[in-house]
């Protein structure tokens, strides 16, 4: 009989018994920075968000300094970027972008997430016919098409920065409730939440210390992919004439402003797409980190 | 001592689209104080829901709780948290009983901060670590997290958290069945050191017959949500009265090897638990099974502290007990 | 099929040399078996004892080859019918499994197909492996399997979830025997059901398995299955067989510390309720297993000897063997103790 002779074992894993442990936030930070992508994606949103406070350094020009006579100008060394239709200087332009852009797209997800937590962990938690009634109203809500939903909102709250905002983010509320209400009721159902009773936990505290931390997890990485999503609706709501009005230089508008273009003056388009990809990479990446760095399990 | 917990025609009953789901139906059972009464039965046989509906996890249907003689079927919200300090619970399966985000310190402080004795400080670490002596896990795991512990540490934790509370009645729904043979037994012992050092009273649910045998002073048996015989211990596995009893306790695989059992085979099918009938639930199964058997069943002492819920008990068991009386 | 039923009872079946199963989870790399060395025979039950981590499941899916392709490298030789399992073209083990060799799984749920009836499930299976018979053949070898069993013919045409667990497993040992293997391959068969239908499925299956001259591999960590099933035992520590041996053998004398420990863990149904001697310490994580003898760590009676090293396998008569390098010492204190 023929024996695979050259097998050989692999050598011993050696591990540490000992289990030490710094406080529990000293120990979420050191899982964060371990991961490499989750600090690669955090430190580019950080550079991100410093372009855009120190726009006003960084720039070289006013972002609403017109120069008809050069538009459309090739890239050189005055216009990093070239210019676009009015000859204003891209390059600037997308700098000041961030203010709006970022600003919009992180608020309008930060509160779409937290207004669909609460939600979502009322009818998650509680069940019964609170839950029904939750729940039938959120049907409701996602009959209708978002993009009007949103239009709707942005007219009657007028065009202001903060309308806007709360218009993006009420779309994102009930995908997040419903999302979160799901994940609840397996985790209601564990024994470690019955115990959590048993030792006279209040609700209020099994929701905040058992259940939500249990079941967060899907909602950290809905919530990173929607900034994206964010950025690009407000550039949809502008287009409409709602939400940040040109001649703002918000990164969505001015994708926009570049369509008709982009076969002739490709470079036009280009700057504002890296700065929302880069945006959108940025913040999934670190989200995905973020996720697995409040997962105690993942260490190992 | 006297009766530290006892229930009185306890019945809870589920809603389930099918119709009323009877899960535990009109039990009677005492636990005395500082000893041990094991719960054996089936799944589905309603003893972890007896159990949950003893320390106030469920709200019963109908019937008693009496704690040291006093009524506390339905506590008010400011009678609750003291009731759940006397009256404790451990779980089944070390993996789904702790939070997964807390470490194993975080698990012993929260019943100890929650009860109001302790606030942050020495006294907090101190309780803790006498805590953790007391169940046996080694300093050095203070800030482990559940899925760093093998699975008879994390019942260790468990039990831990229960203790915390001080509590006199614990009921441990299926303590060491998921736990592998040698760790089992360290568990068993754990559990009946702790008792004998601060009286305990415990509740001990489980289908295992060996494990119950060797904890329990006294053992009772369910059946669909009925109890069909409660007995001393030492007597339910040499003289079982009740037909369901008799087949349990022979089907238990043995590891004699010289002497093999002689199994009483059971046929038919279970009954269905949801709007059953009256009559005994074990019928359909029953090798004894009479006309009489569709009656509603009553428990009767036959031996002294035997209880039997079956009609045709005595004529079953005539040699047995003729030569009882002699 | 036929020289089956004409084969000796006892005759060499599977013979596994000296096997190696190693994976890589994440950064570390899991020891699960060390060099294990066993026969099954015709017609011969062994039982593969041992706690969860102690690999008697990996060993079951080498022999089966469904190991995660991902990480998993294995060693040394499994020989069934003349051919190295491990080393055979996948299409070629294709056949052996199912046709050859079948599994019956320790959660019948999960085994069978949630949408089909079950009439549908063992039908298909027969008719994979003997794709020469009609529908209505196969159909009718199915209900007689079925019978064999206890699904009576008015039952053949539900769906899984209108039967018991009980009924459910027997279902899937039924579907396991179905294409009549050499070989069935036990994985906790009977965790999942209680008392009464345990005893119920493992009468069943050892009757079954006398009736058809099959060799059965039971792996559990239930002494008393293995008592009441099993011909040969085999008791794993650490992806090592650590003892083995007839029934007899192993329940009479258990040589080997770790096997003593078992019993000794276990709850008597006939003693008083004295202590229960536990054996110290857990296991030891496949990832980190210890070096020498794997026991060494929660042995009462381990030595520096044992530290480190190989260890020494001991015959001891008849088919027993134990690896162990105090075997003497460790009789000797336990005549003490008792």
């Amino acid at each position: 009989m023929k024996k695979n002779k050259d097998f050989v074992p692999s050598k011993k894993n050696i591990s540490d018994e000992e289990i030490k442990k710094q406080s529990q936030f000293k120990e979420f930070i050191k899982r964060l920075a371990g991961n490499k992508l989750a600090l690669f994606g955090g430190i580019v949103f950080l550079i991100l968000c410093l372009i855009a406070i120190f726009a006003d350094k960084i720039a070289m020009y006013d972002y609403l300094e017109v120069d008809i006579a050069n538009k459309y100008a090739p890239i050189s060394r005055e216009h990093l970027l070239g210019t676009d239709q009015y000859g204003r200087d891209i390059f600037s332009r997308v700098i000041y972008g961030g203010r709006w852009s970022l600003t919009l797209g992180l608020a309008s997800t930060v509160l779409s997430t937290f207004l669909g937590i609460i939600v979502g962990s009322i009818a998650g938690y509680f069940g019964g016919v609170v839950d029904n009634v939750i729940m039938r109203i959120i049907d409701i809500v996602q009959c209708l098409p978002g993009i009007l939903l949103t239009i709707c909102i942005a007219t009657v709250m007028g065009n202001t920065f903060g309308g806007t905002i709360f218009a993006m983010s009420f779309g994102g509320i009930w995908g997040t409730a419903r999302m979160l209400r799901g994940q609840i009721l397996t985790v209601r159902k564990q024994e470690y939440v019955e115990a959590a009773r048993a030792t006279n936990n209040s609700s209020p505290r099994i929701i905040l210390k058992y259940v939500l931390p249990n079941s967060i997890q899907p909602i950290i990485i809905n919530a990173c992919m929607g900034v994206g999503g964010a950025i690009m609706g407000a550039s949809s709501l502008s287009f409409l004439g709602l939400g940040v009005q040109p001649p703002l230089p918000e990164w969505g508008a001015m994708l926009n402003d570049a369509r008709s273009v982009m076969r002739y003056y490709p470079n036009v388009m280009i700057a504002p797409l890296i700065f929302i990809s880069l945006t959108v990479l940025a913040v999934s990446l670190f989200g995905d980190g973020l996720r697995d760095a409040l997962d105690p399990r993942q260490i190992d | 001592m006297g009766t530290l917990v006892e229930v009185r025609d306890l019945k809870k009953y589920f809603n389930t689209p099918r119709g009323q789901l009877h899960a535990v139906d009109n039990v009677n059972m005492k636990f005395e104080e500082g000893t041990t009464m094991g719960v054996v039965g089936e799944s589905g046989c309603g003893k972890s829901t007896l159990a949950r509906t003893i320390i106030h996890l469920h709200e019963p249907t109908k019937g008693q709780i009496l704690y040291q003689g006093q009524d506390v079927t339905y506590p008010t919200r400011k009678e609750l948290p003291a009731l759940r300090e006397k009256m404790q619970i451990i779980f089944q399966d070390p993996y789904m009983t702790l939070n997964p985000r807390y470490t194993v310190e975080d698990t012993l402080k929260e019943p100890l901060v929650l009860s109001g004795e302790y606030k942050a400080g020495h006294a907090l670490d101190k309780q803790i670590s006498k805590l953790m002596d007391m169940v046996g896990i080694s300093k050095r795991l203070r800030m482990a997290y559940p899925h760093e512990l093998s699975g008879g540490r994390r019942q260790r934790v468990g039990i831990g958290r229960s203790l915390a509370m001080n509590p006199k009645f614990i009921a441990c729904d299926e303590p060491v069945s998921a736990l592998d043979v040698s760790i089992q037994a360290q568990i068993i012992n754990l559990l009946m050191d702790l008792q004998e050092e601060y009286k305990l009273t415990y509740m001990f649910v489980t289908h295992d017959m060996s494990v119950v045998r060797h904890i329990s002073h006294n053992i009772s048996v369910m059946y669909l949500g009925q109890l069909v015989e409660t007995s001393p211990s030492k007597e339910l596995f040499d003289k079982p009265l009740h037909p369901y009893t008799k087949a349990l306790i022979s089907a238990i695989p043995s590891t004699d090897i010289d002497h093999p059992k002689k199994r009483i085979e059971l046929k038919g099918e279970l009954m269905s638990p949801v709007n059953p009938k009256p009559g005994c639930r074990f019928l359909p199964r029953c090798p004894y099974a009479t006309e009489a058997c569709r009656a509603p069943q009553q428990l009767e002492e036959v031996l002294p502290g035997h209880l039997v819920s079956c009609c045709r008990v005595k004529e079953i068991n005539k040699d047995l007990l003729q030569k009882e009386g002699e | 099929m036929a020289d089956r039923r004409t084969a000796k009872k006892g005759e060499e079946l599977v013979h596994v040399e000296d096997l190696y199963v190693e994976y890589s989870a994440g950064k570390k790399i899991v020891h699960a078996i060390n060099g294990v060395t066993f026969d099954i025979r015709r017609g011969e039950a062994l039982a593969l004892v041992g706690e969860s981590g102690c690999g008697k499941s990996t060993i079951a899916k080498a022999i089966l080859r469904i190991l995660p392709d991902y990480g998993s490298r294995t060693g040394g030789c499994i020989e069934f019918e003349g051919k190295n399992l491990l080393e055979i073209p996948e299409k070629e083990m294709e056949k052996v499994r199912g046709d050859k060799i079948s599994m019956v799984f320790q959660d019948p749920m999960t085994a069978l197909n949630p949408v089909k009836k079950i009439l549908t499930q063992i039908s298909s299976v027969i008719k994979l492996h003997h794709p020469e018979l009609s529908k209505k053949e196969a159909e009718e070898q199915a209900i007689k399997m079925l019978e064999r069993v206890g699904i009576t013919p008015d039952r053949v045409r539900d769906y899984p979830h209108q039967f018991s667990g009980g009924q459910q497993q027997r279902v899937v040992v039924a579907i396991g025997l179905s294409c009549d293997p050499d070989l069935l391959l036990a994985d906790e068969p009977t965790t999942a059901l209680d008392v009464t239908i345990q005893a119920q499925v493992l009468d069943m299956m050892t009757e079954l398995i006398r009736e058809t001259n099959t060799a059965m591999l039971m792996i559990t960590h239930n002494l008393g299955i293995v008592a009441e099933t099993c011909d040969y035992v085999a008791v794993l520590y650490g992806g090592e067989i650590v003892e083995y041996g007839s029934k007899r053998e192993i329940f009479k004398n258990p040589s080997h510390p770790y096997t003593i420990g078992l019993f000794g863990a276990l709850p008597d149904l006939h003693g008083d309720g004295d202590r229960l001697k536990p054996i110290a310490g857990v296991m030891p994580e496949p990832s980190d297993l210890p070096s020498g003898c794997k026991f060494h760590t929660r042995c009462p009676y381990a030595t520096k000897e044992c530290e480190n090293g190989p260890v020494p396998v001991v015959e001891l008569g008849g088919t027993h063997r134990c690896q162990c390098h105090n075997i003497e010492a460790v009789a000797k204190a336990i005549q003490k103790e008792a």
